[in-house]
C-alpha cells in the first residue's frame, strides 16, 4: 500500500494537480463559511420574525414557520436540484457554485432559525415583561437583555451546523460543483488510487472542521466568562 | 377620585376572560394589598396597569390623568409612573446588581451615568446589598436578587409600586429580609399594591385588602375587617383554608 502511495504521489502532487484541488478547496471553503454565514444572517432574520414579542405581525411568522419546517426536512441533495432548476426556469445563468451556495444558504438559514430561536427561548419571559415595564424598547431589550444571555445557547450549535454543512457540501459534487469530492472523483478515475484521492481531501476536509471546531470554543469560553467591571464596594 | 383609580377593568387572554369589571381606588401612600386564590387574576391585575396586557374594558387614571393603554406616548407614560417586581427572574442575567439599577434610568430616561450610579448604590445600601454591587444575579440568594429588584425598581422613581408575590418562590428564611425591606418603602409612604400569601404581613402594612376571586373583587376592606369578619361566603372559605394552613 506504501510504495503504490510513494510511487504516485511526485505526480499526483504535481503542479496542475496541485492548482485543481486548491481551488476546490476554496469552493469548498466558500461554500460552507460563506453559505453558513450568510445563512445564518438570514436564519437570524427569520428567528426575529418568528418572536411573538419582536414582530407580532402574523404574515411575517407564519412565513418564516413554514420556511424553518420545510427546509429543515427536505434533503440537501433534493434542494439542491430545486435550486438548479429554479435557476433554470428563472433564467438566470449562475454557475454551478452559485446554485450550490444558494442551496447551503437557503438550508443553513432554516437551521440557524431554529437554533437562534432556541436561543430566545431559553430567556425567561420575565425578562422581557421587566424590560417592557421599564419602558425600554425593543431593539435595546434584545441587544441589551436578551441576546448576551442567547448567544452562549446559540454559538455551540451554530459552530456544530457549520461542520454540518463542510460536509454537505460533498453532495453538490453530485452537480458537478468543482470541490473536494469532485476532485477526488475526478483524480481518481484519471487513474490515481483512491487512496491518494480521497486520503487528501480527507486531510483536507479536517483541515477546515478542525479550526472551526476550535474557534467554537475558544468563542463560546470568550462569552461564558464574565467581565466583571472593577468598582470598589461601598460599604454601609 | 382617588389616586389610582380603576374603573370598570376587564381583561382577557385570547378569549378567555380573567378579568371582569375591577373596580379600585388607591390613595397616594397607601398600600393595598391583594389577596385572592391562585388563578384569581391578581397577578393579571398588575400586568394590565403596567401594559403588559392590554385591557378590554374599562379604564384607569393616576393623578387624574387618563391612561390609554393603546396609545404609545400614554402606555410610556403610565409606565413611568408604575414599577413592577415579579415572583422571579426579575433581573437580567447578564448584568450585575448595580447595572441592573441603572441600565433603565440610563438608557430609557437618558439622566447620566455618574448620577444615576451613585443614586444606585445608595438604594442597594438601602436594601442591604452595599457589598453586591458587582455580584451578577446567580450570584445572590434568592431574597438578596428580590431585593436588587426593589432597588431597581426605585431607581425608576416610580408614583406606585406594584409587588407580585415577591417572597413566593423564596426560602422561609429569606422571606422577612425582604418583607423588612417593604415595611421600609411602606415607613416611607410608597403607594404599593402587594399581592402576597403572607396574611400576617398583609394584615400588618396593608391599609386596605381587596379580595379576588375568578377575575372579580369579591371584597374589600381594612384587614382587620377582612380577615376578622369576612362577608362573603367564598372569603369565608379562603380565610378558612388559609389559617387551616398556618
Ligand atoms: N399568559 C397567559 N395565557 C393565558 N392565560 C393566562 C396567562 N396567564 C394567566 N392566565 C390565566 O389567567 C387567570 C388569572 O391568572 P393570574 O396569573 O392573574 O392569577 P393569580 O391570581 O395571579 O394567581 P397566582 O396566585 O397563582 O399567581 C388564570 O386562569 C390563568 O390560567
Ligand atoms: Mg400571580
Amino acid at each position: 500500500m506504501w510504495s503504490t502511495l510513494r510511487d504516485e504521489a511526485p505526480r499526483f502532487f504535481g503542479y496542475y494537480n496541485l492548482l485543481f484541488i486548491g481551488e476546490a478547496f476554496l469552493h469548498t471553503l466558500a461554500l460552507s463559511y460563506l453559505g453558513a454565514l450568510l445563512g445564518f444572517v438570514i436564519g437570524f432574520a427569520l428567528a426575529l420574525f418568528r418572536h411573538p414579542r419582536l414582530f407580532p405581525i402574523l404574515p411575517l411568522r407564519l412565513f418564516a414557520i413554514a420556511y424553518v419546517e420545510v427546509f429543515r426536512r427536505i434533503p440537501f441533495l433534493v434542494k439542491l436540484m430545486c435550486v438548479f432548476f429554479a435557476f433554470q426556469i428563472a433564467g438566470w445563468r449562475g454557475s454551478m457554485f452559485t446554485v450550490a451556495l444558494t442551496t447551503v444558504v437557503l438550508s443553513a438559514a432554516a437551521f440557524a432559525a431554529e437554533i437562534v430561536r432556541g436561543g430566545f427561548d431559553a430567556v425567561h419571559r420575565a425578562q422581557w415583561d421587566a424590560a417592557e415595564a421599564m419602558n425600554m424598547g425593543r431593539a435595546d431589550t434584545l441587544w441589551r437583555v436578551v441576546l448576551p444571555q442567547s448567544w452562549p445557547v446559540i454559538l455551540p450549535p451554530a459552530f456544530g451546523y457549520t461542520i454540518g454543512f463542510v460536509k454537505s457540501t460533498s453532495i453538490a459534487s453530485q452537480i458537478g460543483v468543482l470541490e473536494l469530492t469532485y476532485v477526488a472523483k475526478v483524480l481518481n478515475t484519471r487513474g490515481f488510487s483512491a487512496l491518494i484521492c480521497f486520503g487528501t481531501i480527507l486531510l483536507l476536509y479536517f483541515a477546515i472542521c478542525w479550526p472551526t471546531k476550535l474557534l467554537g470554543e475558544r468563542i463560546e469560553r470568550r462569552l461564558t466568562t464574565r467581565v466583571r467591571p472593577v468598582a470598589e464596594p461601598m460599604m454601609a | 377620585m382617588s389616586y389610582l383609580a380603576i374603573d370598570g377593568l376587564s381583561a382577557a387572554y385570547g378569549r378567555q376572560p380573567v378579568l371582569t369589571d375591577v373596580t379600585l381606588g388607591v390613595e397616594k401612600g397607601e398600600v393595598v394589598s391583594l389577596i385572592g386564590p391562585s388563578g384569581s387574576g391578581k397577578s393579571t391585575l398588575l400586568r394590565v396597569l403596567v401594559g403588559l396586557l392590554a385591557p378590554a374594558a374599562g379604564s384607569v387614571a393616576i393623578g387624574g390623568e387618563q391612561v390609554d393603554y393603546r396609545d404609545r406616548r400614554s402606555l410610556r407614560a403610565a409606565r413611568d409612573r408604575f414599577a413592577i417586581v415579579f415572583q422571579q427572574y426579575n433581573l437580567f442575567q447578564n448584568m450585575t446588581a448595580l447595572r441592573n439599577v441603572t441600565i433603565a434610568p440610563t438608557i430609557v430616561k437618558k439622566r447620566t451615568q455618574t448620577e444615576v450610579e451613585a443614586e444606585a448604590r445608595a438604594l442597594l445600601v438601602k436594601v442591604g446589598l452595599g457589598e453586591k454591587f458587582t455580584s451578577y444575579p446567580d450570584e445572590l440568594s434568592g431574597g438578596q436578587q428580590q431585593r436588587v429588584a426593589i432597588a431597581r425598581a426605585l431607581a425608576l422613581r416610580p408614583d406606585i409600586l406594584l409587588l407580585d408575590e415577591i417572597t413566593s418562590a423564596l426560602d422561609p428564611e429569606l422571606v422577612n429580609e425582604v418583607l423588612d425591606t417593604i415595611r421600609l418603602l411602606a415607613q416611607d409612604g410608597m403607594t404599593m399594591i402587594i399581592v402576597s400569601h403572607e396574611m400576617a404581613f398583609v394584615r400588618e402594612v396593608a391599609s386596605k385588602v381587596v379580595f379576588m376571586d375568578q377575575g372579580r373583587i369579591i371584597e374589600t376592606g381594612p384587614p382587620a375587617r377582612i380577615f376578622d369578619a369576612p362577608e362573603t361566603p367564598r372569603l369565608k372559605e379562603f380565610t378558612a383554608k388559609i389559617l387551616r394552613h398556618r
